[in-house]
């Protein structure tokens, strides 16, 4: 199906507890609000509070949005194998496939941005409970879909009080790897 | 008549709703009556006075009653009249149930109304059979008794309405019998008095189906039974176990007002939140035009 | 206005609720609405208002209807099982005239189904629901935006009427999360029921009234009368007259249908040459409105009706709109709940039916599937 050529999807995807659904709201968020566009986002997940699968899905546009989930994907986010191989047929055929290398052992795509996230979010902030952020730090990195500043707006605005600085330095550390990996020219692993 | 005059006849929708659809003999209107005198002798106005009822015999009540009325659906009177207190603090709610609404179907809501301390005063008569229906086992229906659903004989143990209202909570807990008319009135009047929940169980006779299928005889020898098998309390506590069997214990079981009533606190979380003053905008906004 | 924010359904509806002067809220945690209660728990006391958590759904439905007549307006939120739980007592609310507003987060059933994902199984529920004939209004929104004004206008419609009114929103719709501008709430227009002013003793809270809706007095008002879900007079006693009954009976089904003008709301999207025309409400609407932009990108024309009212059910406008069309499309999250209405009215011959019961939304491409099939 032909899309609007201003409509780009992304999906996160992952288990409960890896704050892929307030990653969505912050990304949606630094887009629509703080870089003024249009945004939805979406949700699906289990009954587990922790575990289980859960994905998050942003429609970024400039103009309207009906369709509020993805068609399909611009980029895909995995953060377990299991929605890795459940998520990588919804993603365009260019699209961007984004994956915590810690997490994933078999990545379908030798076009994926293989990263470490977890263990980044770990190395900057010492809690891995960051992932989320750097995540979001990357895929901004990666695509510019997001401007930096609004990001970290959004970043500030949402996550728990007392996290923000934390949060914000997680997200710098995803944005300067985008960066690296850019500049390295490429995907494939790190 | 004026109200003070004779104290039952000024409380009632006497124009319209009579006869009542109770039986000859039949207890509940006496706890009617006593639950009017009690709100006669405490002068509470009847304009901030609501009787609420569900389903069955005694829940016919409110309609002759001439208060703000309210015949709700079976065995959700509480729930019906919880949110009614929260909304208007300000005024007296009655609850009347019998023992099927407020302990079988209504069960539920009993104790968490219990629980929460919330200022009702509920009144349940308790003939021990669903009456309206045509003499089916309820809650209270006391073991091996006969119930048209019980026909070998009733094998599910009785609850114990004052045991159960203390334990989930209540604020006052009493029992008396319609055959003691004035005691059922000074409990209902210390019910109303009590901010927080209060039960008052009033065993009342079902003779035309509970004695029917029991052979307990018509309504003057069940009611020659509540005054001959009762006990107050206090006689009781100088009897030993066995000498209580098939006693009637009357008395209060329990009045404690330390614990704040549900609306207290919740005046206390407007409070808290900031929106007291408009708590009380509102509620004056709703007082008479 | 305020500045735009990122809000969910879920809260929309809550603000919603807010803004329309709803001051009590009595419901049962359940998914995928509970967000709505947790927002009336922190909101409702700032405001003067009450919140408090039930033992269970039905519950819930009776202290709304308990505070109604205490004169506050009020409200629950629920999904599916609670919903179960509440018909008994909604039908209590329509026999007795009481105002109030019953929110269903649908989510996939039957039974426990599937609590996190969406449907539209609800929608005959919503309305034959509740034993006994009685008539019913049921909105649904199709966005964030449009909870908060559907909730607002459930209100209204419900204390115009007197009447329970149900705001079905499906859990996509519950859960998205949209970028919006609410209105102050100064500038959201409440409508209040109409209060008696005759004076008590002349008060008939079911009497003759020219819309067929008598004014409602408030419990501690002043004006003492009975309440009942027996069938009951003009005064409100019981009655087993026929000539009482029935005449009651007709009214409240009038004061509905015959106002089904004002109470229905809908849209529409190039239907007045369509060869196709897609019938569509919640979420589906949108992946409807996605298709239609697909389809016209390739010289179709294809239009779309959009429910905003689902009952009392539209029918003038649907046979206006389908008289001309080739085909009717009714793409719903269930097997055709809102079809078979559509079926009645445009002929089944044109009907075409796009359903789905696996707990994932429908998708555009599978609209256009059928808008493309023979």
């Amino acid at each position: 199906m032909s899309q609007p050529v201003d409509r780009f999807e992304v999906r996160l995807a992952g288990s409960g507890g890896q704050g892929l659904i307030l990653a969505g709201l912050i990304l949606a968020e630094a887009v629509a609000i703080f870089d003024d566009r249009n945004a939805t986002q979406t949700q699906s997940y289990g009954p587990e509070a922790r575990g289980g699968a859960s994905r998050s899905e942003i429609v970024i546009s400039d103009g309207e949005i009906h369709y509020p989930k993805v068609i399909s994907a611009d980029v895909l986010l995995a953060m377990s194998q299991e929605a890795c191989d459940k998520y990588f047929y919804g993603l365009k055929p260019d699209g961007l496939l984004v994956v915590d290398s810690g997490l994933i052992e078999r990545v379908p795509s030798s076009r994926a941005v293989e990263a470490p996230i977890t263990r980044i979010a770990q190395e900057t902030t010492g809690r891995a409970i960051s992932a989320n952020i750097v995540a979001l730090g990357l895929i901004g990195g990666l695509t510019g879909v997001v401007s930096r500043q609004a990001l970290q707006r959004a970043v500030t605005a949402r996550v728990p009080e007392g996290t923000v600085d934390m949060n914000l330095k997680a997200m710098v550390a995803g944005w300067e790897k985008a960066l690296e990996i850019i500049e390295r020219g490429g995907v494939g692993p790190d | 008549m004026k109200r003070g005059e004779h104290s039952a006849y000024a409380y009632l929708r006497h124009s319209k709703r009579f006869p009542h659809v109770w039986c000859p003999g039949c207890g509940i209107g006496i706890v009617m009556g006593a639950i009017i005198r009690a709100v006669d002798q405490l002068q509470l106005d009847p304009d901030h006075t609501a009787i609420i009822s569900g389903i069955g015999c005694t829940s016919r009540m409110p309609v002759y009653m001439d208060f703000n009325t309210m015949h709700t659906t079976h065995g959700r009177a509480l729930a019906f009249a919880t949110g009614l207190k929260l909304a208007r603090p300000d005024m007296h709610i009655i609850v009347v149930m019998g023992d099927g609404d407020a302990l079988a179907i209504g069960g539920n809501h009993f104790i968490h109304a219990a629980r929460r301390n919330i200022d009702l005063t509920s009144v349940i008569v308790n003939n021990q059979i669903y009456g309206m229906t045509g003499g089916q086992l309820s809650p209270t229906t006391p073991f091996e008794m006969r119930a048209t659903t019980a026909p070998y004989g009733n094998i599910d143990p009785a609850f114990p309405i004052t045991d159960l209202s203390i334990a989930a909570g209540a604020a006052f807990v009493a029992r008396s019998t319609v055959y003691h008319s004035q005691e059922l009135e000074k409990y209902v009047r210390t019910g109303l008095e009590t901010r927080g929940f209060a039960v008052i169980e009033a065993l009342s006779n079902c003779h035309t189906t509970y004695g029917r299928l029991n052979n307990l005889g018509g309504a003057v020898e069940m009611m020659r039974h509540f005054k001959q098998a009762s006990i107050t309390r206090k006689a009781a506590e100088k009897l030993a176990a066995e000498e209580l069997e098939g006693r009637i214990v009357r008395g209060v079981f329990h009045h404690d007002i330390s614990r704040k009533d549900y609306s207290t606190l919740y005046r206390e979380i407007q409070e808290k939140a900031g929106g007291a003053e408009l708590a009380n905008e509102r509620i004056d906004s709703m007082e008479m035009v | 206005m305020a500045a735009p924010r990122m809000m969910q359904g879920n809260e929309a509806c809550a603000a919603g609720a807010i803004a329309a002067g709803c001051r009590f809220f009595g419901g049962y945690p359940i998914t995928p609405s509970t967000d709505i209660a947790e927002y009336m728990a922190r909101e409702l006391p700032r405001v003067g208002g009450v919140f408090i958590q039930m033992e269970d759904e039905i519950a819930g439905i009776a202290a709304v209807i308990g505070a109604s007549l205490g004169g506050a307006k009020a409200m629950t939120a629920t999904s599916g099982p609670g919903f179960s739980l509440m018909q008994e007592n909604i039908g209590y609310a329509a026999m007795t005239e009481v105002p109030c507003v019953i929110v269903n987060v649908m989510r996939l059933g039957p039974s426990t189904g599937r609590p996190t994902s969406p449907s539209q199984g609800d929608v005959m529920q919503a309305r034959w629901g509740s034993h006994g004939d009685h008539p019913i209004i049921a909105l649904s929104p199709a966005s964030v935006l449009e909870t908060f004004e559907l909730t607002v206008r459930a209100f209204n419609l419900s204390e115009r009427y007197r009447t329970p009114v149900i705001v079905l929103v499906d859990e996509v719709v519950g859960h998205m999360r949209e970028k919006v501008t609410l209105p102050r709430s100064e500038d959201v227009k409440a409508i209040d029921r109409i209060r008696p002013s005759e004076p008590p003793e002349w008060y008939k809270p079911y009497g003759s009234s020219p819309n067929d809706v008598p004014p409602l007095a408030s419990f501690g008002s002043g004006y003492r009368y009975h309440v009942t879900g027996l069938h009951h007079d003009s005064a409100g006693f019981p009655t087993d007259r026929v000539d009482e009954v029935e005449p009651w009976a007709r009214r409240i089904f009038r004061k509905i249908k015959g106002s089904v003008n004002h109470i229905a709301q809908y849209e529409t999207d190039g239907v007045e040459d369509a060869r196709t025309i897609v019938v569509a409400y919640g979420s589906v609407a949108r992946a409807a409105s996605e298709a239609i932009r697909v389809a016209r990108s390739r010289r179709r024309k294809v239009g779309l009706l959009r429910l905003k009212t689902l009952w009392p059910f539209p029918t003038r406008v649907i046979g206006q709109v389908c008289r001309e069309a080739r085909r009717v499309i009714v793409p719903e999250m269930n097997l055709g709940q809102i079809a078979i209405e559509v079926e009645r009215i445009a002929g089944d011959r044109k009907v075409r039916r796009v359903n789905r019961i696996d707990g994932e939304m429908i998708t555009p491409q599978q609209i256009l599937d059928a808008m493309e099939a023979k």
